[in-house]
């Protein structure tokens, strides 16, 4: 229970971090947009295309743009020295990451919500029909991609060159990810829209191990 | 004396092994002569198995025991690991290039031991990136652990993913039978080579141990 209320009230700090500033959502945004666009030259973008190339393009967009996105969640709270004063008024390390990958995943669905749209109309993929399907996969994929990220981000951030070295240490960890929430999206946008369960699962199975993961060591990162 | 008495049996072993698979073991009836580097290729990959394993233990003692001893394990076990899992990378295509016609397929297998050399190579990467020797112990055990955790979570949704390519060649069920004297080769070329993975860690351990206390000495000393 204490840890709930403190990762609430975590939770509403990093809300309100990002409320004042609104940088990152905003720079995530013209980043994931830029990508959509630049992949549209590198094949012919017709809706039969679209289909086989989209779901891919769409994921690998989401994977970079988190990758960039992580950055500052710990980097932020090392640069203004606030990481010790979270660590002494929280009882639970735990719940700092949770808050941290509680923020971290709304804002990428938020971004990702915010993209669909226009992916649809840029490449003549129609995804209104299967919406609550295809969110249900884009929060099963973001919250993968978030848990492994703020660990990741929390180790990166005590690193030389952090910012290189962050989507080196997270993309081949996300590998699994990447190949399972393009399938379950690929299905979803084919002709015939299948929800496919067997990827859905995946997802859970591995949001469930890297959250477990960070639960059991995540705290020893924080260590001063 | 004991140190070089276990090199000289390393490299009669070697010796012995890379014999027999030229002269003891027959050749294989459909792919020839070039069937003989399987030898070297699949044993390597267990013992690069054997080697991350050892890493992953060894992450795990560090974090809850915080001896410096078992960091100095874990990565010269990477590196070593990672020497052998790059011998199969490159005997793999070489075989594959004569039997199959081409140097590489996108196959389960194949993929996830990229993936796999891919997630070591960031370990170590991580680890010339800090300078304190208990942060970069502990950042890098949990990260080790992570990508422990993940192989098999790539191999399986590769595995799912690319369903409609061969089978595995070997150990793929009835029919794949191996010739005895094959059987005994693949034996002697895994204890040769397992032999100099023990050697090579030991070797490395120590390196990393005189240099972890070298470098112990030098922070007393600008301290002092």
């Amino acid at each position: 229970m204490a840890l709930l209320q403190t990762t609430a009230t975590l939770f509403n700090k990093e809300l309100r971090t990002e409320l004042r500033s609104r940088e990152l959502i905003t720079t995530t945004i013209v980043f994931i947009v830029l990508v959509v666009v630049l992949f549209s030259f590198t094949f012919d973008p017709t809706s039969t295309e679209s289909r086989r190339f989209g779901p891919g393009l769409l994921w690998l967009a989401f994977l970079f743009a988190a990758s960039l996105m992580l950055q500052p969640c710990f980097l932020r709270e090392q640069l203004n020295d606030t990481l010790s004063a979270l660590r002494m008024a929280s009882p639970d390390p735990f719940a700092i990451f949770l808050a941290k990958l509680a923020a971290n995943t709304m804002f990428l669905l938020l971004t990702e919500l915010l993209m669909l749209p226009v992916f649809a109309v840029l490449y003549n993929v129609p995804v209104w029909h299967v919406l609550p399907s295809l969110a249900l996969v884009l929060f099963a994929g973001s919250v993968g991609i978030c848990v492994a990220g703020t660990a990741v981000a929390a180790i990166s951030a005590q690193a030389r060159m952090r910012e290189l070295l962050l989507p080196l240490l997270l993309l081949p960890l996300l590998t699994p990810v990447l190949i399972a929430s393009t399938e379950a999206t690929a299905a979803l946008l084919a002709e015939k829209p299948e929800l496919r369960l067997d990827w859905l699962g995946f997802l859970a199975a591995f949001d469930l191990v890297f959250l477990t993961a960070l639960w059991l060591f995540g705290e020893f990162l924080l260590e001063e | 004396m004991k140190r070089n008495l276990f090199a000289l049996l390393v490299v009669l072993m070697l010796g012995w092994a890379a014999y027999a698979s030229f002269f003891v073991a027959p050749t294989e009836n459909t792919m020839g002569v070039i069937q003989r580097i399987f030898y070297l290729h699949m044993p390597s990959a267990i013992v690069a198995f054997c080697a991350f394993l050892t890493t992953f233990v060894a992450n795990l003692l560090y974090v809850f025991r915080r001896q410096q001893r078992w960091d100095w394990l874990a990565v010269s076990a990477a590196e070593v690991g990672l020497a052998y899992i790059t011998v199969v990378l490159i005997t793999g295509p070489i075989w594959a290039h004569p039997v199959w016609g081409i140097w590489w397929t996108w196959d389960a297998r194949l993929t996830s031991t990229f993936v796999l050399w891919l997630l070591y190579v960031s370990y170590l990467l991580l680890r010339t990136l800090i300078e304190d020797p208990h942060r970069r112990a502990l950042a890098s055990a949990v990260y080790g652990i992570f990508a422990f955790l993940d192989v098999p979570l790539v191999h399986m949704s590769i595995r799912w993913w690319r369903t409609q390519h061969p089978q595995p060649v070997l150990m793929g069920g009835p029919g794949t039978g191996l010739d005895p004297r094959m059987k005994i080769v693949l034996l002697y070329s895994f204890i040769a080579l397992l032999s100099l993975m023990i050697f090579l860690v030991r070797q490395r351990y120590e390196l990393e141990a005189m240099r972890g206390e070298a470098d112990a000495l030098r922070r007393e000393a600008e301290a002092a």
